[in-house]
């Protein structure tokens, strides 16, 4: 009997372990981050490498400024809500409220399958579809620019932005339609009046979702964006955070490798916030 | 109804607004065609079964893609093995054990945190742990258990889903059978989450075939052809990883294309197969 | 009086069910008449089926005259978003939009394209007046009308449909999730609101019709058994079926 209650116990700890270690993850997570990021940012000053508009990681006096890289984070994600939310926000309402289920059943099919599609086979379609063509379009030297990466960034998020945002207009009780239909509103009206608003934080939570994927995305960027540390314009060779990261680490040492923790730390940073905004808007949900 | 039909302004709105959503439709259906249609077009042709068995060979000038092949599947295999009992205990933790209500939500803050993070970060980071400070070099393994924290969050997810759809009342008849808590938990809850832990699996694979950033720096990308055993302990890359090396660094675009359609192929089997996976299990649900 | 909706052998099915089987019935304006039965009797779907709300459902045929002023509202000239802004309804649940009290009252008029502030809110208040719950909310008119106790929102609702300045209000047994004093405060203000609108309201509770009805109409599987004033019905019943109803030998 006792043994039994030993076991029982032994048991209970190896699952208490199992469930802990996630937590154990984040925290290492975290932990290395801080440990390998703070050391650069204190030998170069936050402030110049936060501010600093020049990186030049690899000359005979380097400077390492990330701005140019944190505002290309900054613009391509903007740049590809810009394209992205409308787009996905309207195919979502079209597929929640006015869909026949099969055509449901079947776009919702094809938006899970070009979420599955590795970011590298979009990297590579970016790479020989859009750069060429931004490069004819624009009579440009070169079309690797923030553009291209804008542009496939838009289509990486379309799928969380849709599916978030069909779960959330899914849920709006019917009887607020009848209401509305029953005011002598049109169908149209009653899902953009009444259906859209009252479902108004998932599609938020959908938005943010998206810009949590647009600004961790590393490898279909790197492939279309240039890699050239410019400040950013539309048509320049740009770097981003996650590919400043990326394109150096194979051959860094030094102040310059740490350097790249360091960046990689203020990514992080944007996560983690983007990820607070996030859970706030769905505990919301789950309050109202 | 003294007017009759309702004001040009609001028919215009209808308009515009059906138009608006008629547009973003054809333009996410055309996007997926477009894609899935010029991938394999380009693709498909330079698929031959010298390229699927052959090793790449700076010599004769060959490409082949078996190494890849053989590394993808180890790293599937070896990640799978630690996170499926990682991620089902996590959850039969939750579930069966967690009385404390705080310990559930630090937990599941910690789940959704894990599955925010960019790959790019994982890859870092598991280059820092593993690769470095546990001394496991550039290494499928190392890869492979990067990839395990990667996917934690889904198979803890989708099994404690499942979990929550096994009747209490079950637990109550191992109970009161006298079973004890562990007994109950083989007995009843795992046979439960059968579902969950497959689905989980299908999603993790997806994901682990298409992972790419979080390898470059845990698992490298070396082609060389290994067994399983030395596989694991060197490095190699993946098909998704090879396809942004031959496309990025060699310039080797009729290869990138091809392994790109195999990954497009698996990227649509995988997601037919959740689905059915789905279905079969709903329906045997029901009866 | 002129009646103001006519119904002439109207017959409704969903798919091969047959729910409604030739129903006559003259309905007067600025009365209130009262549709009783048991459920599943069909008067809430004969309720629905005056302005339209039926359309939503798929498989529903409907043959027969429905006419409101003597138009037949099922004619494909009718345009039915115009038909419900004259026809109103107010639902079993009480159902506001997640929104500010004002912007539920206002979603009407809005809709139906007042853009002007002043006369929005001119129009809110006379609502609200009407509804007899100014009183309540004229101070949190910006908070969030799910903020409300169920009888108030059931108010808040009724406001909402009065807005638009419908002819007809249509009401699916519109106290049934209430407690007995928001019953009465509603019962109350039907009774007044007849001085200027139509109201058919559907209730499973017989006492209610008895209060506050000028007509009663008992529905039994899809047939109109019996209708005429309220008294009459009540203590006179010229069908069995009616008597065994109201005496509460079944239903």
């Amino acid at each position: 009997m006792k043994n039994k209650k030993i076991f029982e116990n032994v048991v209970h700890g190896v699952f208490l372990i199992l469930g802990l270690i996630t937590v154990g993850c984040v925290l290492l997570i975290t932990v290395y981050l801080f440990a390998a990021g703070i050391p650069a940012i204190r030998e170069i000053g936050l402030f110049p490498f936060l501010f600093g508009k020049t990186w030049e990681s690899t000359s005979a006096d380097p400077s390492y400024g990330i701005l140019p890289f944190i505002l290309t984070s900054i613009y391509g994600t903007a740049g590809a809500m810009i394209l992205g939310v409308p787009i996905g926000f309207l195919t979502a309402v079209y597929l929640s409220k006015l869909a026949p289920k099969r055509v449901k059943a079947a776009v919702g099919a094809a938006v899970s399958l070009l979420a599955g599609i590795p970011s590298v086979v979009y990297g590579l379609v970016g790479m020989l579809v859009l750069v060429p063509g931004i490069r004819k379009l624009f009579h440009l030297a070169d079309g690797a620019s923030l553009l291209a990466a804008i542009i496939v960034l838009a289509v990486m998020v379309l799928p969380s932005i849709i599916k978030v945002s069909i779960t959330a207009l899914d849920a709006v009780p019917e009887e607020y339609e009848y209401a509305s239909l029953a005011l002598g509103a049109t169908p149209i009206e009653t899902y953009f009046k009444v259906s859209v608003p009252a479902a108004k934080s998932g599609i938020a939570a959908a938005v943010v979702l998206g810009i949590g994927r647009a600004i961790g995305e590393a490898m279909a960027v790197m492939m279309v964006s240039g890699n050239v540390a410019n400040m950013p314009g539309l048509f320049e060779s740009v770097r981003f955070l996650t590919t400043a990261v990326a394109s150096e680490m194979s051959y860094s040492s030094g102040l310059q490798r740490q350097a790249l923790f360091s960046i990689a730390l203020v990514l992080f940073l944007f996560i983690m916030l983007i990820n607070g905004v996030l859970n706030l808007l769905l505990k919301g949900k789950k309050e109202a | 109804m003294q007017e009759g039909k309702i004001s040009k302004r609001r028919r215009m709105y209808e308009a515009l607004m059906k138009a608006a959503m008629w547009i973003s439709v054809a333009c996410t259906c055309a996007l997926v065609a477009f894609l899935i249609l010029y991938v394999l077009v380009k693709g498909l042709p330079h698929i031959s079964w010298s390229f699927l068995s052959g090793k790449p060979s700076y010599l004769s000038g060959n490409i082949g893609i078996l190494p890849d092949i053989l590394n993808t599947v180890y790293i599937v295999l070896a990640a799978l093995l630690v996170v499926l009992p990682l991620g089902v205990g996590a959850a039969i933790y939750l579930t069966e054990y967690a009385g404390n209500k705080q310990v559930v939500g630090v937990i599941e803050y910690a789940a959704e945190t894990l599955s925010g993070i960019p790959s790019i970060i994982y890859g870092l980071v598991g280059m820092l742990f593993f690769c470095q400070f546990l001394n496991m070099k550039t290494s499928l393994l190392a890869g492979a258990l990067t990839l395990v924290i990667m996917n934690l969050p889904t198979v803890m997810r989708t099994t404690q889903e499942s979990l929550k759809t096994v009747p209490w009342s079950y637990r109550e008849g191992a109970f009161g059978l006298g079973a004890g808590k562990w007994r109950m938990i083989r007995t009843v809850v795992l046979p439960g989450c059968v579902d969950g832990v497959i689905t989980g699996c299908i999603l993790s694979v997806g994901r682990i075939l298409g992972e790419s950033a979080a390898l470059l720096f845990t698992a490298g990308f070396a082609h060389a052809l290994h067994g399983i055993v030395n596989g694991l302990s060197s490095s190699g890359a993946t098909l998704t990883v090879a396809l942004y090396v031959y496309a990025k660094e060699q310039g080797e675009f009729e290869v990138a294309f091809a392994i790109a359609a195999i990954l497009m192929v698996l990227t649509l089997v995988i997601n037919l197969s959740a689905v059915w996976v789905g279905r079969v299990f709903e329906k045997r649900r029901r009866i | 009086m002129s009646d103001i909706v006519t119904v002439e052998n109207m017959c409704l099915w969903y798919g091969e069910h047959q729910a409604l089987k030739n129903i006559t019935i003259k309905i007067p304006q600025k009365s209130i008449t009262a549709f009783i039965g048991p459920s599943g009797c069909g008067k809430s779907t004969f309720l629905k089926s005056l302005n339209r709300m039926n359309d939503l459902i798929q498989g529903v045929k409907i043959t027969g005259d429905v006419k409101y002023n003597g138009k037949n509202i099922y004619d494909p000239s009718v345009d039915v978003n115009e038909l419900r802004r004259e026809i109103g309804m107010v639902f079993q649940k009480p159902n506001p939009f997640p929104m500010s009290i004002y912007d539920n009252i206002a979603y009407g008029p809005r809709t139906h394209g007042i853009r002007n502030k002043a006369k929005l809110d001119e129009i809110v208040e006379q609502s609200l007046k009407d509804a007899a719950i100014w009183e309540e909310v004229k101070d949190r008119l910006k908070k969030n009308a799910l903020g409300l106790s169920g009888g108030q929102q059931q108010r808040i609702c009724i406001a909402r449909a009065l807005a638009v300045k419908p002819k007809v209000l249509l009401m699916d047994e519109p106290t049934s999730a209430l407690d007995p004093i928001s019953t009465s405060k509603i019962e109350e203000l039907t009774v007044k609101l007849k001085e200027e609108y139509t109201i058919i309201i559907v209730t499973h509770n017989m006492q209610q019709a008895v209060r506050i009805s000028d007509q009663t109409a008992f529905f039994l599987l899809g047939e109109l058994v019996e209708y005429g004033n309220t008294e009459t019905l009540f203590s006179t019943p010229k069908d069995q079926r009616t008597e065994d109803y109201i005496t509460g030998r079944f239903g």
